[in-house]
């Protein structure tokens, strides 16, 4: 087949002419990690928030917490963002959402794809710290109320800080994830790594460069990723239990 | 505040209906393939011919680092041309649809792969060794002993996995595809009441969803006490 390969299309000026494919690309790399960790902050409070309260004995807290995860667990992440992006405005009153809407496009992109991706995660996280707690042996906590520990002390003494070290692996693949589901906020117009792998495909005419390049930007997210994240796992492994030294 | 107006639903409902018939079709058979190239792949995986298993390894890693919307631009944009050629296929055909669905097995099966091969190495090491002592050969001891163990355990992940790729066939929307999603935001945008019909199709997912997970959960407990 007649396909002409052609790799150095990255170094040639892009069609706006004040940039390179290349400086392309990395704009879209930047907003990709941007995007992600400032999602992935809202996750993990949210989450731990959220993941605590489905373990208190407080049957109407506890509900709430529930509900919560199975609402963000159940509808797909495009329809979730196209519901922040599209409805959410909408639902405001008059003139805030009209404000809202004359504001910087892509402020408004950014804001949908950080709070849709970070509410979205949240419920995974909080399933994982849920986990976690529970995973515990029942004696700690009832040996925290025995020692005179009200509720809230018993939590913020004995069982958090086991539980917070116990949940750092399965996290660590809910923190990959987080990069890769960012991936969905390209159908919203907002220009991450895949945005940009679409358009160095209309631009350039060269889409096997164009996606391979994005594509290997993805794994190498990944593997720097995972390769800091099984280090921090190591050092904060709980002595005795399954992955501790 | 928004007046709301639902009007749009009551007609549209056969058009979004052949949506959600594409969604289900995508689903069923990229769980079938996926299941059962997942399994193949556990298999390599857990074989001792190093080829075999690093082959494997790099089809599920690989698939594992990439996210499913790069994946799914890949079998619209690229891949049809591609076998296009291959094949003389005449330009223009719509091979939306095949591509989803290969893009979604393909995909799938690298996850699917993970569970299943977790559920072999749950079953007891004795099994396998029993097995051979009774003259069986490796093929016959996975398929009589180790396999219908290790799918029993895993009934409900797998399940679970299917809500999950039920809900990612809405990633068809990027290339344009009706299905049930990409019907809805076509009532919504020509209307104008897109909306009415996000939450509507948001709406729907959970129910189907949440009864599904629902299900799953009862039919584990189910397992488990038996």
């Amino acid at each position: 087949m007649g396909y002409q390969w052609n790799w150095g299309v990255f170094f040639q000026p892009s069609a706006t002419g004040d940039d390179t494919y290349f400086g392309w690309m990395l704009a879209g790399f930047k907003m990709t990690i941007g995007l992600s960790l400032t999602a992935w902050i809202i996750a993990l409070l949210l989450g731990a928030l959220v993941g605590v309260l489905r373990t208190v004995p407080n049957k109407l807290l506890a509900g709430i917490a529930t509900a919560y995860v199975e609402l963000f667990r159940n509808i797909p992440l495009l329809v979730q963002l196209f519901i922040w992006y599209f409805v959410l405005p909408e639902l405001l009153p008059v003139s805030i959402g009209d404000a809202y809407k004359q504001s910087n496009p892509v402020l408004q992109q950014f804001l949908a794809s950080m709070v849709c991706l970070g509410l979205f995660t949240s419920a995974r996280v909080a399933e994982q710290v849920r986990s976690g707690i529970n995973s515990l042996p029942r004696g700690q906590k009832n040996a925290g109320l025995a020692l005179g520990f009200t509720l809230p002390q018993t939590y913020r003494f004995v069982l958090l800080p086991m539980a917070f070290r116990l949940v750092v692996p399965p996290l660590t693949s809910e923190f990959l994830n987080i990069f890769k589901n960012s991936a969905v906020c390209s159908t919203i117009g907002l220009l991450e790594l895949a945005a940009q792998g679409r358009q160095l495909v209309d631009y350039t005419a060269q889409p096997y460069e164009s996606f391979i390049a994005v594509t290997l930007a993805y794994i190498t997210i990944n593997v720097v990723v995972m390769t800091l994240m099984h280090k921090f796992e190591r050092r904060i492994a709980v002595p005795g239990y399954l992955g501790g030294k | 505040m928004h007046d709301f107006d639902w009007s749009s639903i009551p007609g549209s409902l056969p058009f979004l209906w052949d949506g959600m018939k594409i969604s289900l079709v995508i689903t069923a058979q990229a769980v079938l393939v996926g299941i059962v190239w997942g399994t193949l792949l556990a298999m390599m995986r857990l074989s001792s011919i190093k080829p075999l298993s690093w082959f494997a390894a790099g089809y599920v890693n690989l698939f594992r680092a990439v996210p499913l919307v790069m994946v799914l631009l890949w079998f619209f944009l690229i891949v049809p041309e591609f076998v296009g050629q291959l094949f003389n296929i005449p330009k223009g055909t719509d091979m939306r649809l095949s591509s989803a669905m290969a893009g979604f097995a393909l995909f799938e099966a690298a996850y699917y792969s993970e569970i299943i091969r977790a559920g072999i190495q749950s079953v007891p090491k004795g099994q396998m060794a029993a097995a051979s002592a009774l003259g069986m050969t490796y093929g016959q001891s996975m398929r009589l002993v180790v396999l219908p163990q290790a799918f029993r355990n895993m009934v409900p992940l797998l399940l679970t996995q299917g809500i999950i790729l039920f809900q990612d066939t809405s990633l068809v929307y990027v290339s344009a595809l009706a299905d049930f999603f990409g019907a809805a935001y076509k009532v919504g945008d020509r209307d104008g009441r897109l909306v009415e019909m996000l939450l509507f199709a948001g709406a729907v997912y959970f129910v189907i969803c949440f009864s599904a997970s629902q299900l799953v959960k009862h039919l584990q407990k189910k397992y488990q006490t038996a």
